[in-house]
Order: C-alpha cells, then sequence, then structure tokens
C-alpha cells in the first residue's frame, strides 16, 4: 500500500502567479483569523488535539472502499474535520495535512498552496460546518443528511474553485475544464458523502457527546451558516452556468481584464455539457445538478434509515 | 512491520545536506518562483534552470539523476493542460479529427503547453531534493523560522509524529477487512457499493475515536512534564558563513536566469 | 486423514530484501492442534500472513486440497480464519453483531443465514449477549473472543491466531484457554506462553530464521533443552 496523489491538488507552473499570489492573500486573511479565533476556544488542549487529529485525517485518506473496476473510493475530509471539530480548528488541521502533503509527498505545488489550501481546506470546511450548523436543533437522520449533501458539495466546490483558478490562469479552457472536473468530482464526492455520512453516524452511536450541543459541532456562530450557503448556492448556480455559456463568462471576464493569454480568438472547438433531454441550455444543467443533490439526499436518508434500523 | 513509505530524507554527507535547511527551504521556494516568472518559450533559461537543478543534484551526493528518476509524478496533471495546444490563436501546426471535433495544433499552443509542463517540470524535481537533503523536523524548524505562525507548524510537528502510527493502524485495519472479505464458492462477494463505502465511514469513524482519545494520553502525558500551553523549542540551526554565501550565489544565479529569459 | 493445511517450501523476502522464510514446509490435518513457537522475528507472523493471501511468497499453499492463486483468494479467505494479536485492528465496525457479521454479509449470505452465523460464532466463544454492544467499549479479553468469533462465522476449516493470550489478565486468559480447548476445529496458534503450549497443544512447531527447526509432539520438544535453549525458549 503506498501513497498516491488525488486529483483536486494543483502542481507548480499550473496558476499564473497573479492567481496563486491572489489565493495566498484569501487563505492567508483566512488563516490569520482561525488562528486567533482556535487559540481562544481549546485552551492548552487545542495543539495535541488538532495535531493527532491532522493525522487521522491523513490516514483517513488512505481508507478506501472498491467502486468498480479496481477503481476505489476515498475520503478527502474537510467536511468531517469541521463537523467535529468546529470549523476554524477543522480549517487548520485540513491545512496541516495540505501542507504536509506538498511538502512531503509533492502532491500540490509549493507556490500553488495557497490555493489549494483555499479548495480543499477552506471552502471544504465552510460548506461543511455552514450547513451543519443550520440544522443544529434537528434529529440525527436530518444532521446525517445534510451532512452527506454538504460533503458531496464541498467536493464539488473544490472542483469549481480549482477549475476556475485553472482558467483565469490562461492553463486550461473553461468549457473543457468545468465539465472534465465537475463531472469527474461529482463520482468522487459520492465517495465523500457516503463515508462522511458513516464516519458521523458512528460517532454518534459510540461517542454521541463529541457532537452533542457542548460540543465544537454546535458553538460555532451562525454567521457560518450564511457563509456555507452562499457558496453551496455559488457551487449550484455557477458550474452549470459556467458550463453551458462559457463564452459569456469569457467576455466578462476578458472584460474585466482577468484572462491571462490570448483567448479572445474563437475556438475551433466547443464541446458541449448538457443533459440530453433538454439539449443545450443553462436550464439543463441546473437541472443536472439539482437531480445530482437529490439523488444523494435519497441515498444518505436510506443509508440513515438503514442503519437506525439495526440499532 | 513498519510502514515507512513516509521516510523521504536520504541520508547522506554532502554540502547540500550541511546547509541550514532554512537556506534550502527558501531557494527552493525561489527557483519555483523564478520558474513562474519566466515567460513561455524562454527555452534557454529554462535550460540554464535544469542545469541549477543538476549541480544541486551533484552536490547533494544522491546522484545526478536523482530528482529526474522521481519527477514523473505530477505526469497526469498534465491533461488539464492539454486544450492549451488548440485553443491559443497561432500558426496551424497539424490538425486532426477527435470524435465530432476538428482540434488544430497551433505553434503559439505547443509553446505554451511545454513550457507549463517545463516549468512544473523544473519545480516538483527542487521539492523533491528539498525533502531528500533536509529531514522533515528540520524543515518544521525552518518554516518557524520564515515566520510560518507556530501554532501551525507544531501541528504539523504532531501530524508528522503520529502519522506513523496511525497509518499504521489503518494499514492494519484494512488488511483484518481483506482477510475477512471472504467469499462462498459460485457466490457474488462483497455486497453493494454502499455497503462496502459504510463499512469504509465506520472504519474512519473508528479510526478517528481511538485518534480523539489518543490525543487526550497525548495531552496528559504532556503536563505530566510541565506544559503549560506554550512551546519552548530550541533552535539548533545557526546560521554560517557558507549559508549567507550559498544563498547570496543562489539569488544571483537565479537572477542571472531571469535577465536571460527575458532578453 | 485429511490434510486441511499443507504448506510446501515457502520463501519469502520483504522489501529491502530481508528473508523472512526460507523454506518452510509442513502440513496439517483436521483436528490437529499446533503450537508454532520461535523468538520474535522468527517469521511466525510473516507465516501466518501467508496462509491467507495476505503476503505471496515462492512455493505453495494449499488449503483444503485447493491451491491458494489470485483468483481464488476470497473462497481462501473463507476457508482459513486469521485472528490479528491486537483485536483493536480486528474490530472495526460499531457493534460486535456487525464486526462478527461482515465475513458472512461479505460472502454474500442471506439475513437469515448471517443471523444463524452470528448466532453461532457468540456462542462458540461464550459471549451470546454481547450482540448489540459497542465493540469500542470492550474489555481486551472480551475483544479478543468478539475478534476469534469474527472468524467463526465465516465457518472456517482451520483458525489461525497470532498471540491470542498476549496482554490478557489471568481470569481473561483462563477463558481464553477453556475457549480454545473447546473448539473443536484444527488450529494453528502462535504464541511465546509456553504453559499455553503444554496444556492445550499435542503438536509444537518452532521456528527460527525463517526456517522450521522442529516439528513434532509437544512433551518431546519441551523435554529438549538444548533446542529450547538454542532458540531462546524457555520450559513452562
Amino acid at each position: 500500500m503506498h501513497y498516491s496523489p488525488q486529483p483536486l491538488h494543483i502542481p507548480d507552473g499550473f496558476l499564473s502567479l497573479i492567481v496563486s499570489i491572489l489565493c495566498w492573500v484569501i487563505t492567508v486573511s483566512i488563516l490569520g483569523i482561525a488562528i486567533s479565533k482556535t487559540n481562544k476556544a481549546l485552551g492548552g488542549k487545542q495543539v495535541p488535539l488538532m495535531g493527532v487529529m491532522a493525522a487521522f485525517i491523513f490516514a483517513a485518506q488512505m481508507i478506501n472502499f472498491p467502486v468498480a473496476g479496481g477503481t476505489s473510493g476515498h475520503l478527502l475530509g474537510g467536511v468531517l474535520a469541521a463537523i467535529t471539530l468546529g470549523p476554524w480548528a477543522g480549517m487548520l488541521v485540513m491545512t496541516a495535512v495540505i501542507i504536509v502533503q506538498a511538502l512531503l509527498f509533492q502532491d500540490g505545488g509549493l507556490l500553488v498552496m495557497g490555493a489549494n489550501i483555499l479548495n480543499m481546506g477552506l471552502v471544504t470546511a465552510a460548506i461543511g460546518y455552514g450547513l451543519y450548523r443550520a440544522v443544529s436543533g434537528r434529529s440525527q437522520t436530518v444532521k446525517l443528511t445534510v451532512a452527506g449533501i454538504a460533503a458531496w458539495l464541498s467536493v464539488m466546490a473544490g472542483a469549481l474553485f480549482t477549475s476556475l483558478q485553472l482558467w483565469l490562469s490562461g492553463t486550461s479552457q473553461l468549457q473543457i475544464v468545468i465539465p472534465a472536473m465537475l463531472g469527474v468530482h461529482a463520482l468522487i464526492g459520492l465517495g465523500e458523502s457516503l463515508i462522511t455520512v458513516a464516519a458521523l453516524a458512528f460517532i454518534f452511536r459510540s461517542r454521541p457527546d463529541l457532537l452533542g450541543e457542548n460540543s465544537e459541532s454546535a458553538r460555532g456562530s451562525r454567521g457560518w451558516v450564511v457563509a456555507g450557503a452562499l457558496i453551496s448556492l455559488a457551487v449550484v448556480l455557477l458550474s452549470p452556468l459556467a458550463s453551458a455559456d462559457p463564452d459569456g463568462l469569457e467576455r466578462v471576464a476578458g472584460d474585466l481584464g482577468f484572462l491571462q493569454s490570448g483567448q479572445s480568438a474563437p475556438f475551433q472547438i466547443i464541446p458541449d455539457y448538457s443533459f440530453p433531454i433538454l439539449g443545450q441550455t443553462p436550464l439543463s444543467t441546473i437541472f443536472a445538478g439539482i437531480i445530482g443533490i437529490v439523488v444523494v439526499g435519497i441515498i444518505i436518508v436510506l443509508l440513515g434509515q438503514g442503519m437506525r434500523a439495526k440499532s | 512491520m513498519h510502514f515507512d513509505a513516509f521516510d523521504r530524507y536520504h541520508e547522506s554527507e554532502s554540502f547540500i545536506h550541511r546547509l541550514d535547511p532554512r537556506v534550502k527551504v527558501a531557494v527552493t521556494v525561489a527557483f519555483i518562483l523564478s520558474n513562474a516568472l519566466l515567460p513561455d518559450g524562454a527555452w534557454i533559461a529554462f535550460g540554464f534552470s535544469w542545469l541549477f537543478l543538476l549541480l544541486a543534484n551533484l552536490l547533494s551526493n544522491l546522484g545526478v539523476a536523482f530528482t529526474f528518476k522521481r519527477s514523473l509524478i505530477a505526469l497526469p496533471f498534465a491533461l488539464i493542460a492539454i486544450t492549451v495546444l488548440f485553443s491559443i490563436p497561432g500558426k496551424p501546426l497539424t490538425t486532426f479529427h477527435f470524435l465530432m471535433w476538428d482540434l488544430t495544433i497551433t505553434d503559439m499552443g505547443l509553446l505554451r503547453f511545454v513550457s507549463i509542463l517545463i516549468r512544473s517540470w523544473l519545480s516538483v524535481q527542487m521539492a523533491i531534493l528539498l525533502v531528500a537533503t533536509a529531514r522533515f523536523p528540520d524543515i518544521i524548524h525552518a518554516l518557524e523560522h520564515l515566520r510560518v505562525p507556530s501554532i501551525l507548524t507544531t501541528i504539523i510537528a504532531f501530524l508528522y509524529r503520529y502519522l506513523f502510527v496511525l497509518a499504521d493502524e489503518v494499514f492494519r485495519l484494512l488488511r483484518a477487512r481483506e482477510s475477512r472479505s471472504a467469499a462462498a464458492p459460485g457466490q457474488k462477494a462483497g455486497r453493494s457499493i454502499l455497503w462496502r463505502a459504510g463499512i469504509a465511514g465506520h472504519m474512519a469513524g473508528q479510526l478517528f475515536l481511538r485518534s480523539y482519545e489518543r490525543s487526550d494520553r497525548v495531552y496528559n502525558a504532556m503536563l505530566a512534564r510541565g506544559y503549560t500551553g506554550h512551546f519552548e523549542t530550541i533552535n539548533p540551526h545557526e546560521l554560517h558563513r557558507l549559508d549567507y554565501l550559498t544563498t547570496a550565489l543562489a539569488l544571483i544565479a537565479i537572477l542571472l536566469l531571469q535577465l536571460v529569459g527575458r532578453l | 486423514m485429511t490434510n486441511v493445511l499443507q504448506v510446501h517450501d515457502l520463501h519469502f523476502s520483504y522489501h529491502g530484501g530481508i528473508s523472512a522464510l526460507r523454506g518452510v514446509s509442513f502440513e496439517m490435518c483436521a483436528g490437529d492442534k499446533v503450537a508454532l513457537v520461535g523468538p520474535n522475528g522468527a517469521g511466525k507472523s510473516t507465516l501466518m500472513l501467508h496462509l491467507n493471501g495476505i503476503l505471496n511468497g515462492h512455493g505453495a499453499v494449499i488449503v483444503g486440497g485447493q491451491r491458494l492463486t489470485r483468483d481464488n483468494l476470497p473462497v481462501i479467505r473463507a476457508m482459513v480464519g486469521l485472528v490479528f494479536q491486537n483485536p483493536d485492528d480486528q474490530l472495526f465496525s460499531p457493534t460486535v453483531f456487525e464486526d462478527v457479521a461482515f465475513g458472512p454479509l461479505h460472502m454474500g449470505l442471506s439475513m437469515e443465514q448471517v443471523e444463524s452465523r452470528v448466532q453461532s460464532a457468540l456462542e462458540a466463544v461464550r459471549m451470546s449477549g454481547f450482540r448489540d454492544r459497542l465493540s469500542h467499549h470492550l474489555s481486551v479479553g472480551e475483544k479478543k473472543r468478539i475478534a476469534i468469533a469474527t472468524v467463526l462465522s465465516m465457518d472456517p476449516q482451520i483458525l489461525v491466531l497470532d498471540e491470542p493470550s498476549a496482554g490478557l489478565d489471568p481470569r481473561a486468559r483462563r477463558a481464553l484457554i477453556n475457549l480454545l480447548r473447546e473448539l473443536p476445529i484444527t488450529m494453528l496458534v502462535s504464541t511465546h506462553d509456553m504453559n499455553l503450549v503444554e496444556e492445550l497443544f499435542p503438536r509444537t512447531i518452532v521456528m527460527d530464521e525463517g526456517q522450521i527447526v522442529a516439528d513434532g509432539k509437544t512433551k518431546e520438544i519441551l523435554d529438549d533443552e538444548k533446542l529450547l535453549t538454542a532458540h531462546g525458549l524457555e520450559k513452562p
């Protein structure tokens, strides 16, 4: 068994300097807040806890399950970390994991680490905690369902942000990278969902106090709900729009001076990403996105009920 | 049975090994930055960059092809940039038909694509050399000196310390699962994907609880040795003249590189 | 005298060239209870991991007449019940029931069959009341017995245990000994506990440095002081 790189980690050389720096600025600012908030919250115990938890996330990413034909599903862990440790600690833990992955295994570059931390550590934790916090007082089934949806969305959000960064750097074409990344990660996100929900269900059963009213998972402010909801909304609406009308997005970005290299010439290839029945409209892709969320939701509810039936 | 795939350090006596870890981290970052700043198609500058890298390989006594042999790691990601071949306007080189599309590779597209690959390839090799010539705990110290917040570096230190322990546990859990992944003759085994995913999730949850409770024990052990919430670190690293000299030379070399690239 | 297990000339080296098994051969018939002893590093655990295909060396492993190959690994795993030393490694489901049910569930048995398998496995280890308990909360001795149940539920032909009595207090150890005595199943048990060997196992295999150095009646081996000393063992 060896360590193998995962699809969302961007290596050096694929993002332009400006995009890299921008992501660093965002990441460092958010991490700064996370550090000051965590210092206040957990007291002396925090560091060994977060350290061992970071090792846990790293190790948990090695737990797999066979999907089909030799491929397997894995865990990224951002949502799990945020729900069990609280949003800020969760972000720090994921950041530590991403840093070590980049440094020790060259899984993700050094200069582009700001972007990788943003995509896999910050955005995932925000969505995970935000959505989970929104159902704070509800039943366990609801919590598990929402956690599952959040896990799927977190992977999609990571993929979306990665795609946008690659596009803005002039490395990839929007029409191709968004459908490709989102398509692949829609499946990966499903694996993330299932594992996250099963892990949380396990914890609910064995140590419910860790997820109860006085735990980290319930103490964050309601502001997180807004943050999580906004990002989720952006993912659900922006991705299909971007895939269906990339030229429009390109034009806007070009006008605002965002694009890096000369890509304003008409393209020779325009692949389409659309739902077969409805054809090439933004409506069809939003429809596909909603179907995805509904399917995930149904699966999670069934899984949750199945597990409760046993206990 | 030990899980030591996490040891990327290669013990050796060499000039590079003896350098202060801060120097190695700083030069690595500067090198990667330099690659990022070089314009597309700056072949001569890329060539010099590569020579810089080979020199570093040599000076580390690990063999001139050390990083080259390990550099294919980022290759799959290259696919993500492949569209660049077709999308940058320029002189058409060749056209071919793929499924329902006509794809034309342009000269500017090829230039850009190859430049992206070269930058990535050079950068990842320097990063590989870094962890091969500096012990990870030393790299963590270097990060601290380079003003990375201590809470983050301490978390990373703990991560590294317990990574082996937890990875071992995962390894053994997976092995136990494999041992009971049996089949009755003539019967399809494995049940549904949903079930298998649930098992994986349970294992993650199990691991989580063990880790959580382990951290309690770690905290108690720290308390028993006088931990009050702050970490005092001993600084074993001192910068010598050689470190300063090397850093200066390296930066000058990189600057010259940049100049060459823009001629 | 049917052969449950045959091992022919097994060789195995770990990455880095460390030779762990250097030509191991032995046979076991149905109903045999065999102890595997030897110093640490002798290759006992390595040998056991070959019996259900976790490790693959050169040589042949034949279980119940079937030769172990990549293709029939899952079937072999139903026949060889391997129990690791640390029960925490073995128990990865939330409840005892789910852990014991994993094997038969994976095999694709119906829910009724699974239920009855779990029930008989728990009865065999004298832990019928523990069905709905959380594995996380059990004591070491209890975990060890449940770990045995998790492989018994697959109805194996041979039970392979790695250091079952390690870490147990005298009471738990006594319970384990009684359990092993009563289980009517072929077993191969590696252990340092020479009292356990003397009490339970008529036949002993001594391993050292990747080879079998003795294979015979326990009584004779335990009386051979030279042999014991040469391989770091003590008379009980």
